[in-house]
């Protein structure tokens, strides 16, 4: 079972046609992750990063291609199929939030792990877990408006794991995060990757790169690289570093 | 280093090892451990400068050992240095040679030189990350040593930055 990749696309490919001339976004990707793979994704502004992210977890149709999703064909699904998908397997974090505003903080990030079956004691105490992980249990019953961009986006990444997805798919989810609340986000991630979640993740920032298994480079809605990141050894084990040098 | 054992000279006179010490504990996990063959050469390079100099200190059943302190030479190389502005960084250009000059030579495509940068980059990046949490975790306290941390993370973004960019222009 854990031999079906949790993602597979074939020949993807995504034109915008709105009104005038088509924008082709993403030109024929393939790509495949693996369960409990953390991929990074990176590339210019405009390279279609997105585009890729939105098709996989259903928030945008493709032109053309096959999606794959624990094996399942998922690109022909209707718009409730995906709803159902979504809900039972997939958690987005988007590039620009998307919290429900007449909700609190704690209700947004509950609501998923409600829908998706969790007894309310489950949910609160999940909910309580991640919020605490991101610095925000004081935040609990705020209403979004109420927040920073950056505390919005931790909120965000709290609710698309309040379900433990078998995918986290995540479009830039430290944008708008300074470093000390970038450090708390790289943390979970890596604790949540530790523990086996499959993470998609679209990023600009190195620091989360260097988290992931792999690296797949966007270039013009293609893919121009796809390969681990090897490990380096400056150091000597338990030596100090290098980060400094004083010439002489 | 001149400069960082003139400093710790002008705070009191030192032996070389006293100075790889203080150089150790000032910056922590990120300073690699000065070289003490290192640390004597630039001492006497200083003292043919008249910077410093060295009173040899008798010690019992021992070699002598030599204590170094600063002299008013050496005190104001370190206020001029102190003073002025310091140099912004370089871009670090040999890569940038090899990428301009790479479709010259044929033999390598652009692409592939800037696909194995990044992934290079990115290694260091994460040796970096695991470095600043064995600082974090060893020694808290020492903000400098975070700091310094860092700043070499952020130069390296500018890197990969600055490559994404090579390779939109270059392709
Ligand atoms: N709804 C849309 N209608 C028309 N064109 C679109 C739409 N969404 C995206 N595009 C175009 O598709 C291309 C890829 O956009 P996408 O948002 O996927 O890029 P990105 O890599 O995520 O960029 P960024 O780093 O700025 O977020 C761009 O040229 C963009 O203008
Ligand atoms: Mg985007």
């Amino acid at each position: 079972m854990s031999d079906t990749p949790v993602v597979r696309v074939v020949n993807l490919v995504k034109i915008y046609q709105t009104g005038g001339l088509p924008v082709p976004a993403v030109r024929g990707v393939d790509l495949t992750v693996e369960a409990g793979e953390f991929v990074a994704i990176t590339g210019p502004s405009g390279s279609g990063k997105s585009t890729l992210v939105h098709m996989i977890g259903g928030l945008d149709t493709r032109s053309s291609g096959e999606i794959w999703l624990e094996g399942r064909r998922a690109d022909t699904l209707s718009e409730s199929g995906w709803a159902v998908l979504r809900r039972e397997q997939i958690g987005f974090v988007f590039q620009f939030f998307n919290l429900v505003g007449n909700m609190t903080v704690a209700d947004n990030v509950e609501l998923p792990a409600l829908l998706g079956g969790a007894s309310p004691r489950h949910a609160r105490e999940r909910r309580e877990y991640l919020l605490g992980e991101l610095g925000l249990a004081d935040r609990a019953d705020a209403a979004p408006a109420q927040l920073s961009g950056g505390e919005q986006q931790r909120v965000a990444l709290a609710r698309a794991l309040a379900n433990q997805p078998r995918l986290l798919l995540a479009d830039e989810p430290t944008g708008n995060l300074d470093s000390r609340n970038t450090r708390d986000v790289l943390r979970l991630l890596g604790r949540v990757h530790r523990q086996g979640q499959t993470i998609v993740l679209v990023t600009h920032d190195a620091r989360v790169a260097s988290m992931a298994d792999r690296v797949v480079s966007l270039l013009d809605g293609q893919i121009v690289d796809d390969g681990a990141i090897p490990r380096v050894r400056r150091r000597p084990a338990g030596g100090a570093g290098d980060v400094v040098e004083l010439r002489s | 280093m001149r400069q960082a054992l003139l400093a710790l000279l002008a705070k009191e006179p030192a032996h070389g090892y006293e100075l790889k010490q203080a150089l150790e504990s000032i910056f922590g996990i990120a300073y690699p451990s000065p070289n003490i063959g290192q640390i004597y050469v630039t001492l006497g390079r200083l003292e043919k400068d008249g910077y410093v100099r060295a009173v040899d200190v008798e010690q019992a059943n021992r070699p002598n050992k030599k204590v170094y302190y600063i002299t008013a030479a050496g005190r104001e190389a370190l206020e001029t240095w102190v003073d002025e502005p310091t140099e912004g960084p370089r871009v670090r250009d040999e890569f940038f040679m090899k990428l301009v000059l790479a479709p010259l030579t044929g033999l390598a495509d652009r692409m592939a030189l800037v696909n194995r940068q990044r992934r290079h980059y990115l290694s260091l990046m994460r040796d970096l990350g695991e470095l600043a949490e064995a600082a974090e975790r060893t020694d808290p306290a020492n903000r400098a040593s975070l700091l310094l941390i860092e700043g070499a993370m952020l130069h390296l973004q500018a890197d990969l930055d600055w490559l994404e960019r090579c390779q939109e222009e270059l392709q």
